[in-house]
């Protein structure tokens, strides 16, 4: 469904993805660990779209389509979603009119017909139970004082609304408390199907005991320096990453 | 980044709708301004002597005057000669009995406006007075308002039938040596519309008058005169729109507000004037206004809401003295320049009245190359015992090349006086639109979701019909598409 290809990306001249090479299947889970600056972020963003990184050489196809040419809302609405390290906060718009507007854009794309208010509503409030969210929520401006664990919350929340088929989760359960850890990780696997693929970046062991990963990669100064199955998580959690040589790049 | 920067330029780019021209027959004096010229309006006004003699103090006022240039506006020198000071469709000579006898082509104009004059059209309960150009074209439900004791009719049909109340109002609250425009508009004022409220009444439906600038080299001088007598209230609101012209032109009004004891009057404002080119920044509105209201007695209210997104320069500051116990003045403002459009414009609350209250909401919108100060006064005088005011000014930046500038002046003469200021300055950050890219929004939608809900707690302020008119021009003035 993914095909990463050589990726290579700068970011103002310096050189951060050193070609990365990963393919995601419909159905898998993937995680991503790896040492702070080592560019996992780098790597979501260009899946996102972010223009402020530069693809210097290689490619990455969705579903058989060159998605670097497809603009950041075109590659959303073909159905792929990026959870932020960093959720941004846009004060004075309200949450329940940003998500039904997204909502209503996916729609359209797919020449559904648009949920009005009160259909959306009802919709909105079914996928916030999942994550256990308050209702008040839906009176707020988007991340406009949430705390942190709250954000991350909220981008969970907007995944299970959009309902995408690649979702990339960059560090989602960074923030979160112990409780909110687990009740993420289920509305994760609740979501999880055989039509849904998963790149999710973490730094911590103990979402992948609830998620339970198809493969872990351990991306290192721009490169996937090894990758393994889910007890590989495990032995990055006891050991660290220095033991890991940086080696040729191993596919996925 | 960059590109960025240039897709939000691409979705400001405005086009602006109401540029267009009517063809008909109109009569407009030679350029140029002297005591003929005045005698000449007042005169094809039929005025009676005391409005010619008050007309005249006026423009011997004016030619002792000075422009101000206290605001952060930059023009060329305006050539007070090179207007025409006067200028009617020929039709409307005589007096207009119904809307038959309109010039079907002005009430084109109107509808391409989305302006209907023919009152089975009508909105609900919205009367609607027109002035093209200097006269007042049409008024619809008269009828029904006058059941009501309510006369709301061009300012020249006041002159005539109600002189008692123009008399003792006109003036009394902006007289002719409060400022240069003033002045200059009191000597050549040529319509605009008049309300009187009387005692204990709810006016039945929205007032409302649209301006629209047709000829060429002309300036349009309306003057606004509204009274809501003891215990009435009155919500009154004015639109206007100009065609696109490469040549400035002046639009210097004045209006003035009077509440009485425990009276309420609401003023709103959508005004869309011809902003100019907006690659060039040619042409356009000037747009300096004088407009002040007095809450005479206790426990009077009146409050200024304004959407001000056209004009080439908008230069107004609408008033409130507070000189009633309990009165309370309010103004909330979006003020949004593209482009090259400059604005100064702000408030000025004045409390001479003990409890007496005051709230200012101002939303500055700068994009393109646009400049936007916000310039507000609050004076407390001594008698004002307990008096409050709170201020909030936020500035929003979309794009790096237009700036953000606030004025406020406090003056506080009584210990007991409350004051609060507020004030704030966001961009539209590459990141938020990045953000709702992600989720599947258009940079466009995501601009004009971000901008209203900037300007949220004014637009609220707004009667429902025209909120969501002001939302549609906020989109059209900020992307050209949306809407
Ligand atoms: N806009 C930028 N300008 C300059 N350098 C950048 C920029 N964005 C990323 N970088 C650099 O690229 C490298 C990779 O950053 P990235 O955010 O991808 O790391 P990460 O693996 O997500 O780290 P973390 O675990 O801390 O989130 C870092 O050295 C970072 O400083
Ligand atoms: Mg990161």
């Amino acid at each position: 469904m993914l095909e990463i290809k050589n990726l290579h990306v700068s970011v103002e001249g310096k050189p951060i993805l050193k070609g990365i090479n990963l393919t995601v299947n419909a159905g898998e889970l993937h995680a991503i660990m790896g040492p702070n600056g080592s560019g996992k972020t780098t790597l979501a963003q260009v899946i996102a779209g972010r223009d402020m990184y530069e693809v210097t050489d290689g490619e990455i196809i969705f579903d058989g389509k060159n998605l670097l040419k497809m603009t950041p809302e075109a590659r959303a609405l073909e159905g792929v979603f990026m959870s932020f390290q960093y959720p941004v906060v846009i004060p004075g718009v309200n949450i329940t009119y940003f998500l039904k507007t997204a909502v209503n854009a996916m729609r359209k794309h797919k020449g559904l017909e648009e949920l009005d208010a009160i259909d959306f509503l009802t919709f909105i409030k079914e996928k916030m139970r999942l994550v256990r969210m308050d209702e008040s929520y839906l009176s707020r401006s988007v991340n406009d004082g949430f705390s942190g664990g709250e954000k991350k919350r909220n981008e969970i929340l907007q995944m299970l609304v959009l309902e995408p088929r690649m979702s990339v989760l960059d560090e989602t359960d960074s923030g979160l408390d112990i409780d909110a850890v687990r009740i993420v990780a289920n509305g994760l696997n609740n979501f999880r199907s055989k039509e849904r693929g998963f790149l999710v970046i973490t730094h911590y062991q103990r979402i992948l005991g609830y998620i339970d990963p198809d493969y872990v990669h351990v991306l290192k100064n721009g490169r996937i320096i090894k990758s393994g199955g889910k007890n590989l998580a495990l032995e990055l959690e006891e050991k660290g990453y220095s033991w890991l040589v940086e080696e040729q790049p191993i596919e996925a | 980044m960059n590109s960025d920067l240039q897709t939000i330029e691409k979705h400001i780019s405005q086009e602006y709708k109401y540029g267009f021209v009517t063809d008909i027959a109109q009569e407009t004096i030679p350029a140029g301004l002297d005591e003929q010229v005045v005698r000449l309006i007042s005169a094809k006004k039929n005025e009676p002597e005391w409005m010619t003699r008050w007309r005249l103090k006026a423009y011997r006022n004016w030619i002792k005057m000075t422009e101000p240039t206290w605001a952060k506006v930059k023009y060329s020198p305006i050539d007070y000669q090179a207007i025409s000071y006067y200028s009617a469709p020929i039709k409307d000579s005589k007096k207009l009995k119904s809307l038959d006898e309109v010039d079907p082509e002005i009430l084109r104009t109107y509808e391409k406006l989305g302006i209907p004059l023919e009152e089975q059209k009508w909105l609900a309960g919205v009367a609607v007075d027109a002035v093209f150009d200097s006269v007042s074209v049409a008024t619809t439900f008269k009828e029904q308002l006058n059941k009501h004791g309510v006369i709301f009719c061009p300012f020249s049909e006041a002159v005539q039938k109600h002189p008692e109340l123009i008399k003792k109002y006109l003036g009394s609250v902006v007289p002719y040596t409060d400022n240069f425009f003033a002045a200059l508009n009191s000597a050549v004022f040529s319509d605009g519309s008049f309300v009187y409220i009387p005692k204990g009444v709810r006016c039945p439906m929205e007032l409302s008058t649209y301006f629209r600038i047709n000829a060429a080299n002309t300036g349009q001088f309306e003057r606004t005169l509204i009274i809501a007598d003891e215990g009435s209230y009155v919500s009154y609101l004015e639109g206007c729109t100009a065609p696109m012209r490469d040549e400035n032109q002046l639009h210097a009004a004045v209006v003035e507000l009077i509440a009485h004891k425990d009276a309420t009057i609401k003023y709103s404002t959508v005004q869309n004037w011809y902003p100019g080119d907006p690659k060039t920044g040619k042409g356009g509105i000037f747009n300096f206004v004088t407009k002040r209201g007095i809450c005479k007695g206790d426990n009077s209210k009146i409050s200024w809401t304004q959407v001000e997104t056209g004009s080439a320069i908008t230069w107004k500051y609408p008033s409130v003295i507070l000189k009633g116990d309990h009165s309370i003045g309010e103004f909330y403002s979006v003020a949004l320049t593209n482009n090259y459009q400059q604005a100064d414009t702000g408030t000025k609350m004045i409390h001479i009245g003990k409890n007496t209250k005051s709230t200012i909401i101002s939303k500055g919108i700068s994009a393109g190359y646009g400049q936007n100060t916000y310039r507000g006064s609050v004076k407390i005088m001594k008698g004002a015992e307990n008096a409050r005011n709170y201020s909030q000014c936020d500035s929003l930046l979309i794009g790096d090349k237009c700036g953000a500038h606030t004025f406020p002046y406090i003056d506080v003469r009584n210990p007991t006086a409350r004051m609060e200021h507020e004030a704030s300055t966001s961009t539209i950050g590459e990141d938020q639109l990045f953000y709702s890219n992600q989720r599947g929004i258009s940079t466009e939608d995501a601009i004009s979701m971000i901008v209203n809900g900037f300007c949220k707690e004014v637009f609220k302020e707004l009667p429902m019909e025209f909120a969501v008119e002001a939302q549609k021009l906020m989109e059209v003035s900020l992307e050209g598409s949306v809407g």
